[in-house]
């Protein structure tokens, strides 16, 4: 890497060289870069640990520069957990996508915020399963269209979509929760702050972290990608209120 | 096999035949014995009858599951329809009279009537109903000594419940007697 | 430290500690919950550390997060959660993780029963998971060696990078027997002298835990990688205990765990009735005693080979599969919960007897 002293913006270095696979227009890139800058910041990447998820962010490995483990579908709460209560010195973070942390990892997810785990969980929510192909997810927007609900989610049948930040800032246990998104530079920006912050709680022994991430699939919601981002605004971002859910350093019913 | 003894005590959860067994099977260990507990386990446990059974060898022990033991401490009525008739031809029974008015009707072995609740309370307190039972089986049969049985209970409940020790040696001392009167006859 | 007498549950516990591992996950089942009773207030005395997971499935999960540390973990389950870590086991074998698993078996399929059982066989030896991969499987049949082979089952684990699971019927965790730990506990690893363990990329370039393989050749790289770690154990690793056989046996008797145990019993009293029987015990189970049950099996005056297990018949296609069926085999069985007694085992010897040495006129 450059040490040219007239940089301005480089790499950070909890990212790795490595070309991502993901598709174009797919936010999860920058939702990477974030994480790793957060590392970089608080100086965190010598002791952090991250677990993959399966889904799309499947080779998460490949593109960060820290240690990593590969997690089964839905499971990477319970291998932070069993990690980060192992090595309280480290940092654990989980990096989940919708089918993996709203569908069959539900469990492990509710389970271990409620335990008050203290890890941080960064969940990619772009209301589909990409890796697959385009399955309906838990987060799927009625009426939707996809692979496995062609006539659009059908809300009678397969109920509305979860809330994940909402269903776990219902728990009594402190955490930190909050949903931010990627679709503008200005979303980007606030969403940074929200990941750091959880980290920054982490790295101080506080509680559980959770930042949601509303994100894209140009690929497979068939939109482009200037498309997609304007999706976000017009039917994800009314249905999925951006802000801060939880936060143990703000009173109940304080504005964030 | 001779060196092999076999007992199993049963009756309701709550009367203490698991502690009973346990402290036989501490005392036999004490005394350089191989040993065996082995309780019943499951839903029955959770009010119903219990049970436990203790194996005592001065060799390598095989099974730990005795279907037909040479004795049996029996301390309720369901406990004796279950097991009065699984003893071991020659063997030894010991019923709880205190509770159960009716006996094995066998002839082939032995069979004592220990009134295991009145002589508790009459020493002091109904809980020590188990150690009257155990007792007299331990005097009937000599499978350990009365000293290292008394130094095992002192262990176990710590010296600091004196007056629960002193009630403790009481129904060892009535449950003795009728245990030995048993052994003087065999 | 003096004997103690004390429930094998619970003596798996103190045994753990005892080897070191001081992390412990697990959910709670009958008839092993005792062990969680004891090390919930047992591993805080020793810097120690236990989470009650929300399910089975969590519990394989959180082990294999924890493996990943370096440090020495475990469970302990029974049969139904064992089901549920099938996934976990396999990603943890496939990493190359060292675990720990105790399965205190009791009767299924499907939600069985809570009694002791024998017939997670299967399941242990020929893989519960999916995928090409193997557990060291050991079965003991005394508190005593539940203990012994717990600690040394961490050891196993680590040499080879493998999941190692002991599996014992209900009674090994029920009954109380004299045991005795090590005088010397280990100290808990220092995972910052491995060189796969995850400890932060200070330092030196980052790793990666992984069962995830999406080239083809790599996967099967890992999976030879794997297989060579299986020629070692099968290698270095078979235990087995024989009980009063010799050159006189007239039936050769294969039994592991508690079932052995009552088979001891059978072939005592049929000692003294000048009926020679001697007994195979297979420790462990994979890798499977293959030479040295061949040999006992093919010892001249052996009529006949006699398996008797808590099932309906698993580990006896072992027994068929090593002795290439040299000599004619039984078996008999209980399973449910029901125990074999030994007088069961001795009418099938008498049986035996009967039918082999006719055939042998016969022939």
């Amino acid at each position: 890497m450059s040490s040219n002293p007239n940089t301005i913006f480089k790499r950070p270095e909890s990212l790795s060289d490595n070309i991502t696979h993901y598709c174009p227009g797919c936010t999860h890139g920058v939702i990477h870069r974030l994480v790793a800058e957060s590392l970089d910041e608080l100086g965190l990447r010598e002791r952090a640990v991250g677990v993959a998820p399966v889904g799309c962010s499947v080779l998460i490995y490949n593109y960060f520069n820290c240690d990593f483990m590969e997690a089964a579908h839905g499971r990477a709460p319970a291998l932070a957990t069993g990690f980060k209560r192992t090595r309280p010195d480290m940092i654990v973070f989980t990096y989940q996508g919708d089918g993996d942390l709203a569908s069959i990892g539900m469990g492990e997810i509710v389970h271990a915020a409620n335990r008050g785990e203290k890890f941080t969980t960064i969940f990619v929510n772009n209301a589909i399963y990409g890796m697959t192909g385009g399955q309906k997810a838990p987060t799927t927007m009625p009426l939707q269209k996809t692979s496995t609900s062609p006539a659009g989610r059908d809300v009678t049948k397969a109920g509305f979509p979860i809330r994940m930040a909402e269903l776990l800032a219902t728990l009594k246990t402190p955490s930190f929760i909050a949903r931010g998104a990627v679709h503008t530079p200005m979303h980007i920006v606030q969403t940074k702050k929200l990941i750091k912050k959880a980290f920054r709680l982490q790295n101080e022994n506080k509680c559980f972290s959770l930042v949601e991430v509303l994100s894209t699939c140009p690929t497979n919601w068939g939109i482009d990608p200037n498309g997609s981002l304007q999706w976000v605004t017009d039917n994800m971002q009314p249905y999925y209120p951006l802000g801060v859910y939880k936060d143990p350093e703000k009173k109940n019913g304080e504005e964030s | 096999m001779a060196t092999q003894k076999e007992v199993v005590f049963a009756g309701f959860g709550g009367q203490g035949v698991m502690t009973a067994g346990q402290l036989l099977a501490y005392t036999a260990m004490e005394e350089g014995k191989q040993v065996i507990w082995i309780p019943s386990y499951g839903p029955e446990m959770r009010g119903g009858t219990a049970n436990c059974t203790v194996v005592v060898s001065d060799n390598r022990i095989g099974s730990p599951v005795i279907n037909t033991p040479q004795s049996a401490c029996i301390f309720n009525r369901p406990s004796l329809d279950r097991f009065g008739a699984t003893i071991k031809k020659g063997g030894l029974l010991l019923i709880n009279s205190s509770l159960i008015d009716i006996t094995s009707e066998r002839d082939d072995i032995t069979e004592v009537l220990v009134p295991c609740n009145d002589i508790a309370s009459k020493v002091g307190s109904a809980r020590v109903a188990n150690m009257v039972m155990l007792a007299a089986y331990v005097a009937a049969t000599d499978i350990v000594s009365f000293k290292t049985l008394k130094k095992m209970l002192t262990e176990k409940l710590g010296s600091r419940k004196k007056e629960l020790l002193e009630i403790n040696y009481k129904a060892f001392d009535e449950g003795r007697k009728l245990g030995k009167k048993i052994a003087d006859k065999g | 430290m003096a004997k103690k007498l004390m429930k094998g549950n619970e003596a798996l516990g103190e045994a753990a500690i005892a080897a070191g591992a001081l992390n412990y996950f697990a959910y709670p089942i009958t008839p092993q919950s005792e062990v969680a009773e004891y090390l919930c207030w047992r591993l805080p005395q020793v810097g120690g550390n236990f989470v009650q997971a929300e399910s089975e499935v969590a519990v394989g999960n959180m082990l294999f997060g924890a493996a990943a540390t370096g440090k020495r973990i475990f469970t302990t389950s029974s049969s139904p959660g064992i089901s549920l870590m099938q996934e976990a086991i396999s990603y943890m074998a496939g990493a190359h993780l060292p675990v720990v698993l105790i399965n205190i078996m009791r009767g299924g399929p499907g939600l069985g029963g809570i009694l002791p059982a024998q017939s997670d066989y299967f399941q242990a030896v020929k893989g519960g998971g999916h995928g090409d991969y193997r557990l060291v499987v050991l079965a003991p049949a005394s508190v005593q060696e539940a203990v012994d082979l717990m600690i040394e089952s961490f050891d196993i684990a680590e040499r080879y990078l493998t999941p190692v699971m002991i599996i014992g019927d209900g009674m090994i965790g029920q009954m109380m027997e004299s045991v005795e730990f090590p005088k010397k506990y280990r100290q808990q690893n220092d995972p910052s002298k491995s060189d796969w363990a995850l400890t932060g990329a200070k330092g030196r370039s980052a790793r990666v835990v992984k069962s995830l393989f999406l080239d083809g050749k790599k996967l099967e790289d890992n999976c030879l990688k794997l297989e060579a770690k299986y020629v070692e154990i099968r290698k270095n690793e078979v235990k087995y205990e024989l009980y009063k056989v010799s050159n006189k046996n007239k039936v050769l008797i294969t039994a592991y765990g508690t079932m052995a145990r009552i088979c001891q019993t059978a072939i005592d009293e049929l000692e003294e009735e000048k009926i020679s029987v001697g007994l195979m015990r297979p420790i462990s189970l994979y890798p499977f005693p293959e030479k040295e049950m061949f040999k006992e099996a093919n010892k001249p005056n052996i009529l006949a080979i006699l398996d008797i297990e808590m099932s309906t018949g698993q580990m006896v296609e072992d027994v068929e599969r090593v002795t290439k069926s040299i000599k004619p085999i039984e078996f008999f069985g209980h399973t449910g919960g029901i125990v074999p007694t030994p007088e069961e085992v001795k009418d099938k010897v008498y049986e035996m007897l009967k039918k082999f040495k006719k055939d042998k006129k016969k022939s």
